[in-house]
């Protein structure tokens, strides 16, 4: 008997999962509903509003927060999906690594473009 | 009483190991008293009268020994308390899902009852019992009303996709009421070691809260409920 | 023969209460321990009981063990063993304390110990007032001990064999007693000798015998079965409680624990009947009693459908929403579920119904199986023993009284356990069996495997329980009940010869239900016998060509052993060891 240990989990611990997941719900959430408003008071959105609202660096690190969310967010996600419906360890393995390997390219992604869209400002 | 009778239009799992290849699903047609209301169960013996190597489960016969749980007309419940006028025809009758099947409607509930084992179902407390009983005031002893009825048919359980796919992790809606019936005992002192082992990804985290188990549950018990409670508890535990 | 063969110190046969409290008593002995049953041990029939452990633990007033033994003996119609009676009301309260230390959910009272109600047959005294002696969870009492001693069983780590039945006894190969039992699973339909120094029969009871009856469909006498195949006696066997609140039609009951809180039973003209037949105690006057006033109630035409499924009506709604909500939540569904009546608002239908077997397999204070020997003298069976309701130790004598059942199985059930534990320390060999003590012991089972072609066993089941519902109900006359020996007399013949059609070894349960059908037919045969043999009424046996008690004649258990049907008497024990005996007297509520 005893906990069930796994290491591919996000930290092999189930409550801190659920947080994660619930937490990063409500920053997702949160950040979305900002973009909604801000869309709402800007009616004829346009680049330059864009890249005023993205250059601001408290909604820069808004949005790398929001990113890091979503990523960990995915990630729980789709182990728990993963470890319901793939079997077999080496097959549920690498699709895990992709996965990780996706889900980082996507964050350094996002990043990057936040970076370029202060190259486009100075 | 009248030999009124009227037919009744079966679909029954049919699966013997010894002599069939695969199983199947038979049709009986069956005389069933027309002038008052039988239970499920009363219908199967009629089939089994009929067809003698027909297998499944009972006992009690009135809802408290959980023996016959099964799959009926798409929807798990005790086929001892399920009136036969509650059920569209043709009636489908098949063994409870996400277990083995031994023969028939028999299935091998092990992994259901190992779980049930998993969470310690028994009172713990460290202090040298006193001569007379514990004290327990009315309003503490309320804590396990809801809880302690529980009795084992598994139709919660089966009914549960996080059990059917791991059945071997993840404790399930039944062990899950069963251990917070002991959480929410004052009598037990073992709470933290209890909330220890519930701590990992599986065992009650994989409870996605969509409520079978509450639908089915013949006693009218909420194991989802009790899962917030548990997750409450772990969360009080951490903070 | 490759047969397994499994060894144990201590075979225990059934699950219900009384095993599994035996079963916990010896798993700390460090004795192998197997504990057998044909059903997952909470599928038990324990688990239906409802109303609660009577003992004087005086949680609601001053009680005294003394009082409660006074209520069983008089209860009993005085052939209830009071050496027994003494033992199981002075010992109670320590066995109760210990199933609330394992952690049955008792209800309870504001002080926050246990919650007792009354029963009937209850007195403050001697015979004073009404008391409440009842411990309870809920009205669910039964399936909470069950849960809990099952929970205790998986803590002591003891060795379950769920969904093994036991075919029969071994006996030795000198002949100095049993060897064991022979066992299969009814799983993979497997035979395995399970040789044992110490066998505990708990098999429990037997009300399927009967057409109408509370019992569970697995209570089928199988420990009796066994004991008359092997040549003992058995005890008592015309001694049927008739419960006097099942659902009419359905057979479930209803806890008398109901009229404890305040039911009372209501004939047609809505008149409280009980009022008549037991000035005193009313509805809660012993069960005999209030089933043979409902019985004559609706004789009188005083029934709700004298036409149809007669019945009296037991009528809660007056207690209020609160109190059947929290004291009676199972009994609530029972009957909306099976009666399709809210007793909130209206009373339930109800009728006598087979309950509860006071009789079965003779034992002592410690549980060890008595036999008589060539000279018709008690003989206790070395390593063989039994609790429970199979048992008739005997603490219920000619009528058991409400919560006593629960109370027996846990004393008992532990004493055994206990006594197997000393017995095992000081000597019991173990036997053993030869060849052919073993084929005779699977000898029906290989009957049942292998003939084919014959009339079929259910409905030799079904005549079976005609003969016993209409010539040994509530009330029997001599004749009767001599055209319904004759009839099970042919029953017995028809049975050598019936077959089952499935042949197959996987979970037959054709196979397990002929096997039961045999000990059914085995225990009415011993009933039909013992109800004709016993001329006089006392306690649920009521002749109404004898309608006197003969103490004369009859303050006597009765023997009975299968083969001729032999009958014979058994003194009854009067000699407690802490107080004076309880003379008989009239018995009146």
């Amino acid at each position: 008997m005893g906990s069930v240990r796994n290491i591919t989990s996000y930290s092999g611990n189930g409550l801190r999962d659920w947080l994660v997941q619930r937490v990063s719900a409500i920053i997702l959430a949160v950040y979305i509903l900002t973009l909604v408003a801000f869309m709402i008071c800007h009616q004829n959105l346009t680049y330059g509003d864009w890249s005023t609202l993205f250059s601001n660096l408290f909604f820069k690190i808004f949005t790398v927060i929001a990113l890091f969310s979503l990523i960990l967010h995915a990630w729980v996600g789709i182990w728990t999906v993963l470890t319901d419906y793939v079997k077999p360890t080496w097959l549920r393995g690498l699709i895990e690594i992709a996965v990780i390997i996706s889900l980082i390219g996507y964050f350094i992604w996002g990043v990057e473009i936040l970076w370029n869209i202060q190259g486009v400002l100075f | 009483m009248s030999d009124l009778t009227k037919k009744v239009h079966f679909k029954i799992y049919r699966y013997n190991p010894d002599v069939d290849q695969a199983p199947y699903m038979k049709d009986y047609h069956i005389d069933v008293p027309a002038d008052r209301d039988i239970m499920l169960l009363n219908a199967l013996f009629l089939i089994k009268n009929e067809d003698d190597g027909f297998g499944y489960r009972r006992s009690c016969a009135e809802g408290v020994c959980g023996s016959d749980g099964m799959n009926i007309n798409g929807r798990n419940g005790l086929a001892c308390i399920t009136p036969l006028s509650s059920l569209k025809e043709p009636i489908v009758v098949r063994p409870l899902p996400g277990f083995p099947v031994i023969r028939d409607l028999v299935v091998d509930m092990d992994q259901f009852y190992k779980q049930y084992e998993k969470i310690k179902p028994y009172l713990q407390n460290s202090n040298p019992a006193p001569a007379q009983e514990r004290l327990q005031s009315p309003k503490a002893r309320l804590k396990l009303d809801g809880l302690y009825e529980c009795i084992l048919c598994a139709c919660c359980s089966s009914s549960c996709p996080s059990f059917w796919w791991n059945p071997e992790k993840f404790i399930g809606p039944a062990g899950l009421l069963q251990a917070y019936r002991f959480l929410a005992d004052s009598r037990d002192d073992h709470t933290e070691e209890r909330l220890a082992e519930l701590q990992d990804p599986f065992s009650v985290f994989r409870c996605r809260g969509i409520m079978n188990c509450v639908d089915v549950c013949p006693k009218g018990l909420n194991p989802t409920r009790a899962i917030g409670k548990i997750r409450s508890l772990l969360l009080q535990e951490a903070l | 023969m490759s047969l397994p063969t499994y060894e144990f110190d201590a075979v225990i046969i059934g699950a219900g209460g009384a095993g599994m409290r035996a079963a916990l008593a010896l798993a700390q002995s460090g004795y192998k321990t197997a504990l057998v049953s044909k059903v997952f041990p909470t599928r038990s029939h324990t688990v239906s009981a409802q109303g609660g452990i009577t003992c004087a633990v005086g949680n609601t007033h001053e009680d005294d063990w003394r009082w409660h033994m006074y209520d069983t003996v008089k209860g009993s119609d005085y052939i209830g063993d009071q050496a027994s009676i003494e033992y199981m009301c002075k010992t109670g309260p320590e066995c109760v304390y210990e199933l609330e230390h394992m952690g049955l959910p008792f209800s309870r009272l504001d002080n926050g110990k246990i919650y007792q109600r009354p029963f009937g047959g209850q007195s403050k005294n001697f015979g004073g007032e009404q008391a409440a002696r009842t411990c309870a969870a809920a009205d669910r009492t039964g399936h909470a001990l069950l849960h809990t001693l099952y929970q205790q069983n998986l803590q002591a780590k003891t060795h379950v064999f769920s969904e093994w039945y036991a075919i029969d006894l071994v006996k030795a190969s000198d002949d100095s007693g049993f060897a064991g039992v022979m066992v299969m699973s009814i799983e993979t339909g497997e035979l395995a000798f399970m040789s044992a120094r110490a066998i505990i029969f708990a098999t429990g009871g037997a009300g399927r015998i009967f057409q109408s009856t509370t019992n569970a469909h697995i209570n089928t006498g199988d420990g009796v079965g066994m004991i008359a195949r092997a040549g003992l006696v058995l005890q008592d066997m015309e001694m049927w409680q008739f419960h006097p609140t099942g659902i009419a039609g359905a057979g479930c009951l209803v806890t008398e624990g109901c009229r404890g809180e305040g039911g009372y039973l209501i004939n047609k003209d809505g008149e409280r009947f009980m009022e008549r037949y037991a000035p005193h105690a009313k509805d809660l006057a012993s069960r005999d009693v209030v089933a043979r006033a409902m019985a004559l109630e609706m004789r009188a035409g005083n029934g709700f459908a004298p036409n149809g499924i007669d019945h009296v009506k037991l009528k809660l709604d007056h207690l209020g929403a609160d109190i059947i909500k929290s004291r009676l939540p199972g009994i609530r569904e029972l009957s909306m579920t099976f009666a399709g009546v809210d007793p909130i608002y209206e009373p339930i239908p109800v009728v006598p119904t087979c309950h509860y077997m006071m009789g079965g397999i003779p034992t002592n204070v410690h549980g060890q199986v008595i036999t008589k020997d060539t000279n018709n003298q008690d003989k206790i069976v070395d390593g063989l023993y039994a609790a429970g309701e199979c048992a008739c130790v005997s603490v219920h004598g000619a009528n058991r009284l409400g919560g006593n059942s629960l109370l027996d199985l846990v004393v008992f059930g532990r004493a055994s356990g206990l006594h197997v534990q000393e017995q095992l320390n000081s000597y019991l060999p173990r036997k053993n069996a030869s060849e052919a003590d073993l084929e005779a012991a699977m000898s029906r089972h290989q009957r049942w495997m292998t003939d084919k072609n014959g009339e079929h066993v259910s409905d030799i089941r079904a005549e079976m329980q005609k003969i016993m519902q209409s010539d040994f109900g509530v009330f029997r006359t001599g004749e009767f009940m001599e055209e319904g020996v004759e009839k099970l007399k042919t029953l017995v013949e028809r049975m050598k010869h019936a077959t089952i059609d499935d042949h197959s070894k996987v979970f037959n349960t054709s196979l397990v239900e002929a096997m039961e059908a045999e000990n059914l037919l085995v225990t009415a045969m011993a009933t039909a016998v013992s109800a004709l043999h016993r001329t006089e009424s006392r306690g649920a046996h009521s002749r109404e060509d004898f309608p006197k008690r003969d103490d004369e004649n009859w303050l006597v258990h009765s023997t009975y052993q299968q083969e001729n049907h032999v009958m014979g008497t058994r003194e009854v024990n009067r000699a407690p060891k802490f107080i004076e005996p309880f003379e008989p007297k009239e018995r009146v509520y």
